[in-house]
């Protein structure tokens, strides 16, 4: 199993307690799982509840312009971005 | 379980009746529960009624309110400010005799004064409406409208707005964004003296024994201390 970074530990567990998955469940994401439209309970509500959990728990801050389709498409998009987001914060 | 219904005052002699779920049995402790708010008090519904069973079990009463403008309140929540919340809930507090309170999230911003109280995962009034504008951004993001978050902050508090299907006056975003969970004479429950992820967080609404049994427990043991 190839080490996982800490940005990738820590988005795993926020997605597993945004979308109720064990442990397990959220370690079989892969760069293409799909996120938004592919889950159907990952409403507006939900995404919204996911960033606002995102910017507490990887203490970054993300602006409301910087989210778009593409950036929730798959779960490796997401990671790029908070990637991405703490290098530079 | 009963469901029983209690009476606020509007101002100018006028009065709607409420609702509220209660476990009230006249006993030497009871509880009142400021639910959590908009979204998330439906996700956390079912948690909050499940520590209420636990507790009756242990010989403590507990009344669950409706915030009026919510859930079953006929009253229109744009006609409201968080003012009348805050009455509302000292009102309630009152009609049922309550010894104790406890907030669940932001119910924590309007829990009454002069009772011994908790506050659970407490969050404030500016975050609330943050999360609750970017949820508006995005569904109209998703039916081809582009706004602005400071935009819609400020249109918000000048003439009132729909936010993630919540009707708030502008008066009801300004005081609202102001609040802020008291922390004197306050007992703060966090979500790792409960165990596992906060409920509110899940997409779905979901349950959990265990954290209904910890909640219970930590209010029990709090309440008989």
């Amino acid at each position: 199993m190839s080490a996982r970074t800490e940005t990738d530990r820590l988005l795993r567990a926020i997605l597993g307690d945004v979308l109720g998955l064990k442990t397990d469940q959220a370690d079989g994401f892969t760069a293409r799982t799909g996120l938004f439209g592919h889950l159907p309970e990952l409403d507006s509500m939900a995404v919204a509840g996911l960033l606002t959990e995102m910017e507490d728990r990887l203490d970054i801050v993300i602006d409301d312009d910087e989210i778009d389709g593409e950036l929730l498409e798959s779960y490796g998009a997401l990671l790029a971005f908070a990637e991405a987001k703490r290098t530079r914060e | 379980m009963i469901p029983q219904t209690w009476t606020f005052p509007l101002g100018g002699g006028a009065i709607s009746d409420e609702f509220a779920l209660t476990f009230a049995r006249q006993r030497e402790y009871r509880l009142l529960i400021v639910p959590a708010l908009f979204d998330e008090a439906n996700r956390m519904r079912r948690l909050t009624v499940e520590v209420m069973r636990r507790l009756d079990a242990a010989g403590i009463d507990s009344v669950l309110p409706d915030l009026p403008g919510c859930n079953d309140s006929l009253l229109p929540l744009a006609s409201l400010a968080p003012v009348d919340w805050l009455d509302a809930m000292a009102v309630a507090a009152r009609h049922f005799g309550a010894t104790h309170v406890l907030g669940i999230r932001g119910g924590g911003l309007l829990t009454p004064a002069g009772l011994p109280c908790w506050h659970y995962a407490p969050v404030k009034g500016a975050s609330v409406v943050r999360q609750m504008v970017r949820a508006r951004i995005l569904a109209s993001r998703e039916a081809g409208r582009e706004e602005n978050h400071d935009d819609l902050l400020a249109q918000a508090r000048d003439e009132g707005a729909e936010l993630a299907g919540y009707s708030l006056s502008a008066d009801f975003i300004r005081q609202f964004e102001s609040l802020a969970p008291q922390s004197e004479s306050v007992s703060r429950i966090d979500q790792d003296m409960v165990g596992g992820s906060g409920l509110w967080l899940r997409a779905e609404p979901g349950e959990s024994r265990a954290q209904a049994d910890a909640l219970a427990a930590i209010l029990a043991i709090g309440m008989k201390a």
